[in-house]
Parts: structure tokens; C-alpha cells; sequence
């Protein structure tokens, strides 16, 4: 396990009593934050993002498949997230461990919870066929902050998957009649006329049983996201985005998501220390303040 | 391997690609490009994208891991879940076992192991988009990412694929010629003294066949090896550069 | 005659031949030739050819100066991360207290930072370093910073000259290990200025004229030269 030394430690806690973060941040700043979609062919959906030198890859792949036994009439998110022993000398390989597990409920819960991705739209027959939606987060580079990079990727990613309804055609997990019931029951057709998707509507209504290769995929049914944004504690100053060193010594780690409204829509606290209330409040604050601008550069990358 | 009647290679020689029989798949390497990682590399060969991380050398833990000699070299190649068409489950599968055997096996021949007993190089590949030939796409990645972590070798590793498809040989099998051609071949070779390190075969070849789908793999190794020394240079030349211009 | 020319090789690159030269560090010789085993610059000295790494993990020689952060106290001795292959250890005989049986702890414990000796490298690589010298100490206040071992002998410069110029333009102490640890301690404009001079030599380690480069960086940002 990387040591890190006491005299790093304090030196960061000394510069924090001044106001000062090591790299020239102020407490409230992120450090830069680059979004990249579309970037793996084989993925319905794919968002790199970069903060600072952290690194996470977010891949989303559907599937059709069989709903929970208590939600029959809602598709399935599935949130997975693989700490490789590629981006850190720490990760070892083997099976998630409780880092990796809390991490992929938390982003699923910000996806989830918020209702980011309208689940009640991705179901054709209640009961027995759903679309499955696969969230998978793969670490490539950790220093620091892989809560908000990894929803952030998983949100980047799923505004940009494309449904594959041509492929599940082709290969017959879709069959024309399924699309008509999902067409109809679940108003896709608002999808279809909201991004103006030609030709899936007249096969829908035609005759034909094989779909004309040039129908286009469509989006997944989305609303405004939440964005999520990480705060960690050392002694009793707090800040955002912690790099990597911040990280290993922070105290405790509190987790906001904010939508465009300025609601709150999910929140995890982590590590061993404790917040004030009065810190819970400057959290949100930060959280807030933060999401917007992200959610500004999302927007923009995204073309929205 | 599933046999069809599609028309993988046209008469005149043309793949579904538009490729020729020898031509080979659109190859672009960086060295150096994860912080945390000792050496790194990132890759995309055809529709492959692989990252691979090397970390080491680093004592070898648990203690009975250790060889009092020499270092061990440990590869792991890894798919990600959203690499394949049909989503896979993450974490290693027998296939992901085997291709990490003989792909340490064929790096533990050209790292000169012995300047570091009782330590152990780790070599990850991160499969993070897949389209045939991925072992070898993760194998010349980490050819160029131990270079950049300042491992000592006597050469480059480098691979590429060869096969047959419509009875015909031809170079680095796409997506298409890899599930419905008729043979496989892929090699890895040490550049510098043409020693076969790795070599793995799957289909159906005459002895002829094979001499001429072994030269055409060696062949390849080759051209991919040169673009392995450029990514390699091209670092520090940026550098130097600059100072030339200041 | 030393002959530094910024020539970068890579491995399996051919540099010379037996019946000419003689094979120096980072080389390796088959069938009369001479090879390069790193990625690094090519240093030919008299009628030796070396090949100093740009990069890779630090290898410890006998007498070099260290900093290294202790992983674990046990009852007779301490494991310290000297940013090695291996973890060094460090003896009770080797410190300059009298400790009493088990009481490894009071004196050094995890985290702690220390400035070291290599003492000795055996065939299985198996490092032992030393405090006992006047010059070496436990390491208090200041900041520790790490950089490719291989670019240490530049942020150094010839006969000192580059650490020189960092510690004039501010006003920090720095103490330099072989093993590419820094320590600095001064103000926290100092200790950043440092930080950026070394990032910058890191960069463009393989350039020539960086002196002067580094030296206007530092005039820069600089406060009131002594």
C-alpha cells in the first residue's frame, strides 16, 4: 500500500490552515474536467472523463430481459464498477471490493433515484421483456475523486447511447411486434417525434417483417441529470475534488448531487470522520455552485 | 470458427474492408500516457482500443510468489464489460486466463529478468474495445508500455495476426474474417533476432499454408514494430523540438 | 573524455561493437555487439558506452544518499520505502539511539521520513541502509515531493549548480535523494516555486541550455535574491 508520508500530511494541513491547497486551488475549485463521448464503437453509450489526471471510462450496453419480480413494469438499471489494478499500484485484481461496490451504488443511485433515465418508457411487455440497461465504470487512472468522475461518466454516457433497435432486429431478441407494443404502450413515439427519427414509425405501421437497414437507433429517454460533486474533510477545513494526496488523508467525504433546479437528489457521506451541520451546509453550497458549471461543460459537450 | 458462404475476399483481391491480402489494419500508438502507471501505452489497432499499465519492478508478494533469481513477469489481459458486442461479464474467463499465460510467457523471454530477483513485473491490458485481434493489440501495447517504465529488454515484443479466408492467406484478420474464415494464426516475435515468442493457431492449414501465413504474420510484425519505435520516440523528439524552437 | 550528446536510444538499438568499445551500465552484449537494454540517453566515456535510463524505478548503490519513508516498525528493525524494487531495511544498530528491546516505535514509526544511507546491496537485492552518520537524520517540517530517480543528476547540475540556483532565487532548504525524493521546507511561495523550477527540469531533462530557462523562471516569481 502506498505510505504516505506524515510530513506530506502535514504540509497539506498546514497550507489548509492558510487557505491554501497544494496545487494553487482554492477550497471550492475543481481541477480541469474534460469530457469525451462516443469513444468505444462496440458500446451503446461511452464517456471518458478526465479530472486532473483521474481517469474513468463509463461504457453502457442494453440488453432485453426479464424485469425485477417487485417492478414488472419498469427496465432494469444495472451499475457495475471495476477498480483495475490498471490505475492504481493499490488495486489488486479480483472481484469488486467495498470501494468498488459503494461507488457503483452510489452513481446507480444518482442515476436511479433522480429518474434520470425514464425507466417506465424501457418496458414492452409488463412483466416479461424489458430493456436492461448495463452502467459499467472502468477505472483507468486514480488520483483522486472518482465519485464525481464516475457519475459523471455515467451521465455523459447515457445522454449519448443510442438504443440498439436495428442490431436487436437483426439478430431477432427484438422481434417487430415487440416494437409495436413498445411503440405504443410506452409512447416511444414521443422519442421518435422529439428527435425526429425518420422511417421507425412507418416500419412500426407497415407490413414488413424486416426492418429497412437505415432505420436509426434512438436515445434513451432521459431527463435533466443530476450532477454529483465530492467534498472531503481534513481537520476542519473543507474542500472540493480532492487530489489524490488530499484523498489519503481526508477524514471524511461527503457526496452531493444537485439538479438544474437546485434540489438535492442523492447524498453519501464516506470515511470515518464526521460533519457539523454547518459543514453539510457548505457542502451543498460548493455542490450546487459546482454542479451548475459542470453541467454547463456536460451541456455543451453533449451539443444539448 | 463458424464456415459460411459469405464473400470474405473478393477476385481481385479486395476484403470486405476494401483491405488488400497484405495490407494491414489502421495502427495508432502513444506511449506514456496514465500518471500513476510506472509505463503505459494506449493503442488502437482496426476497431481495437487496448491500455495497458506496467508497474514494477516491485517486490513479489506473497513471499512464495518469489523466484530468488529472477523476476516473475505477471500479465493480465482483461476485457471490459462494454468491449464485445453482447456485454461481458467483468473479470477473467478462461479465455482471459490463457491470454494472459502466453502472453507473460512471451514477455518474460525478452525482459531481462535476472537483474531483479525476487520481484515480479506486472503488465495490465485493459481491453476497452474489441474487434479481433486483441492479443495482439495487447501484447505490442505492452511492448511499448515496458519501455516507457524503463524495463530493461533485449528487444521490443511486437505481434500481428495472419489467416485464411475463401482458401486465400491474407494479413491481420478483421472482425468478420476472424469468425467466419477458415484459420488463425497469431505470432509475436522479438524484432531484433526473429525468435518466436508467441504462437497460437485455430482452423485448418496446409503445410504450405501455414509457411505462407507465418512469413505474412512475421511481415507484419515488422511494419507494426517500426510504428512501435516512432510512438516511442515521438515523446522525446516533441521535446527536443521545442528547445529548438525557444 | 565525457561525452554527453543527447542522443536517445531505445532497447535492442545497436550503440557499438566489442572489438572497438566496452560494454557500460544499461548495455547488454551479444555476438560482439553492443546493445542498449533501457530507453535512455547514449554516454560514451573514453572507450565505454553507457546508457543512462530516462526512466524506471531507482537502483540503489552503496553510499547514496536516501529519503525514505518507513513502512513498519518491528521489534529490531524498520522496512523503509526508499522508492526501490524492494523496501530497505534499517537495523537498530544502524540509528544513532540506544533502543531499548521493542521500543522500535517510539523512535521511528509508519509515515516517518528520513534522510539515509544505502549500506549494502547483496546478490538477491536485498537493501539495508544506515542513519549513523552525522549528515543523516529523521526528517521534520517541510514538504516531500517525488521525480524520476533518473532526472535527479540534473535538478543537482554540474558540480551543484542547478540546486544552487533553486536554493538562491527561494530561499528554501532542499535536500536532494539519489532515489528522485526531495525534500523542501521554507514558505509556502518557496516550497511552490521549488516545486514548479523541479516540474519544469522533469520536462525538458533532455534539452540543453535549461539552466538558463530554469534561472529565468525563477528570476520571475522570485523574491529578494540574498
Amino acid at each position: 500500500m502506498t505510505i504516505i508520508p506524515a510530513i506530506k500530511k502535514d504540509y497539506i494541513t498546514k497550507l489548509a490552515e492558510q487557505g491554501k491547497r497544494v496545487d494553487g486551488r482554492t477550497f471550492d475549485q475543481y481541477r480541469t474536467i474534460d469530457i469525451e463521448t462516443k469513444v468505444v464503437n462496440k458500446a451503446e453509450g461511452s464517456a471518458r472523463i478526465k479530472i486532473g489526471n483521474t481517469q474513468v471510462l463509463v461504457g453502457i450496453k442494453m440488453d432485453l430481459g426479464e424485469p425485477f419480480p417487485d417492478t414488472p413494469d419498469c427496465g432494469v438499471l444495472s451499475t457495475a464498477a471495476e477498480f483495475v489494478p490498471l490505475a492504481s499500484p493499490d488495486f489488486e485484481s479480483g472481484p469488486p471490493r467495498e470501494n468498488a461496490i459503494e461507488l457503483a451504488r452510489v452513481v446507480d443511485r444518482g442515476v436511479r433515484e433522480s429518474e434520470v433515465v425514464d425507466i417506465k418508457k424501457l418496458v414492452i411487455t409488463p412483466g416479461e421483456k424489458v430493456w436492461i440497461v448495463f452502467i459499467d465504470i472502468h477505472i483507468l487512472d486514480y488520483d483522486g475523486n472518482l465519485f464525481d468522475a464516475a457519475s459523471l461518466g455515467a451521465l455523459a454516457a447515457l445522454m449519448t447511447t443510442k438504443v440498439p433497435i436495428l442490431r436487436f432486429l437483426q439478430s431477432g431478441t427484438l422481434e417487430k411486434k415487440d416494437l409495436e407494443t413498445w411503440y405504443n404502450n410506452t409512447s416511444i413515439k414521443d422519442i421518435i417525434d422529439l428527435y425526429s427519427i425518420p422511417g421507425l414509425d412507418e416500419f412500426i405501421a407497415s407490413k414488413n417483417k424486416e426492418a429497412p437497414t437505415d432505420i436509426k437507433d434512438i436515445p434513451l429517454p432521459m431527463i435533466e441529470p443530476p450532477i454529483s460533486c465530492t467534498a472531503i474533510k481534513i481537520n476542519d477545513y473543507v474542500m472540493f475534488d480532492a487530489s489524490l494526496d488530499e484523498e489519503l488523508i481526508a477524514d471524511a467525504r461527503l457526496t452531493v448531487a444537485t439538479d438544474h433546479k437546485g434540489d438535492i437528489r442523492a447524498m453519501q457521506k464516506g470515511l470515518s470522520g464526521s460533519f457539523s451541520r454547518e459543514e453539510i451546509q457548505k457542502v451543498i453550497k460548493g455542490a450546487l455552485d459546482n454542479g451548475q458549471e459542470i453541467r454547463k461543460q456536460l451541456y455543451a459537450k453533449i451539443g444539448k | 470458427m463458424m464456415k459460411s458462404d459469405i464473400k470474405l475476399i473478393n477476385s481481385e483481391g479486395k476484403r470486405l474492408d476494401g483491405r488488400g491480402p497484405e495490407d494491414l489494419r489502421k495502427i495508432k500508438i502513444e506511449s506514456g500516457v496514465l500518471h500513476r502507471a510506472d509505463g503505459s501505452c494506449y493503442l488502437e489497432w482496426g476497431g481495437n482500443k487496448v491500455l495497458v499499465a506496467v508497474y514494477g519492478p516491485r517486490e513479489a508478494v506473497p513471499r512464495h510468489c518469489q523466484n530468488p533469481l529472477r523476476a516473475i513477469v505477471q500479465a493480465r489481459y482483461n476485457m471490459a464489460a462494454f468491449s464485445v458486442e453482447d456485454r461481458k461479464r467483468p473479470g477473467p474467463d478462461r479465455r482471459s486466463v490463457e491470454i494472459s499465460k502466453v502472453i507473460s510467457e512471451a514477455l518474460e523471454r525478452v525482459i531481462l529478468t535476472e537483474q531483479f530477483p525476487r520481484a515480479t513485473v506486472d503488465v495490465n491490458i485493459e481491453v476497452l474495445d474489441a474487434e479481433a485481434g486483441t492479443r495482439c493489440a495487447g501484447l505490442t501495447a505492452a511492448g511499448v508500455a515496458l519501455v516507457d517504465a524503463g524495463i530493461p529488454m533485449r528487444d521490443i515484443p511486437v505481434a500481428c495476426a495472419a489467416g485464411k479466408i475463401n482458401g486465400q492467406v491474407v494479413l491481420d484478420l478483421g472482425k468478420e474474417e476472424d469468425n467466419f474464415g477458415e484459420a488463425d494464426l497469431p505470432v509475436a516475435i522479438s524484432p531484433r533476432t526473429g525468435e518466436v515468442l508467441l504462437l497460437q493457431m485455430d482452423g485448418h492449414l496446409t503445410m504450405d499454408e501455414f509457411n505462407k501465413a507465418f512469413d505474412l504474420a512475421v511481415k507484419g510484425c515488422h511494419i507494426v514494430s517500426d510504428i512501435q519505435k516512432k510512438a516511442i520516440m515521438h515523446k522525446y523528439q516533441a521535446v527536443v523540438a521545442a528547445e529548438v524552437q525557444e | 573524455m565525457a561525452n554527453e550528446g543527447r542522443q536517445i536510444v531505445i532497447p535492442s538499438q545497436v550503440i557499438g561493437e566489442t572489438h572497438t568499445m566496452k560494454a557500460g551500465r544499461g548495455t547488454f552484449v551479444e555476438q560482439g555487439k553492443i546493445y542498449a537494454e533501457r530507453l535512455g540517453i547514449l554516454s560514451i566515456q573514453g572507450n565505454v558506452i553507457h546508457v543512462l535510463p530516462l526512466k524506471g524505478r531507482y537502483d540503489p548503490v552503496v553510499g547514496d544518499f536516501v529519503i525514505g519513508v518507513v513502512e513498519e516498525a518491528s521489534t529490531s528493525n524498520w522496512m523503509v520505502d526508499i522508492n526501490a524494487p524492494y523496501p530497505a531495511l534499517l537495523h537498530v544498530n544502524e540509528v544513532p539511539w540506544e533502543i531499548d528491546f521493542a521500543d522500535t516505535e517510539k523512535y521511528l514509526n509508519t509515515g516517518d521520513a528520513i534522510l539515509a544511507k544505502v549500506l549494502s546491496v547483496d546478490e538477491s537485492k536485498k537493501l539495508q541502509i544506515t542513519l549513523n552518520d552525522r549528515n543523516l537524520f529523521k526528517i521534520k517540517g517541510g514538504h516531500i515531493i517525488e521525480v524520476e530517480s533518473s532526472v535527479v543528476p540534473r535538478i543537482i547540475g554540474k558540480k551543484g549548480s542547478m540546486i544552487a540556483l533553486i536554493k538562491k532565487y527561494t530561499r528554501c532548504r532542499i535536500f536532494v535523494g539519489q532515489n528522485g525524493r526531495i525534500w523542501i521546507d521554507g514558505d509556502a511561495e518557496g516550497i511552490a516555486l521549488v516545486q514548479q523550477a523541479i516540474s519544469k527540469i522533469e520536462n525538458e531533462a533532455i534539452t540543453f541550455g535549461l539552466t538558463d530557462r530554469i534561472e529565468e523562471l525563477l528570476k520571475k516569481d522570485a523574491k529578494d535574491v540574498r
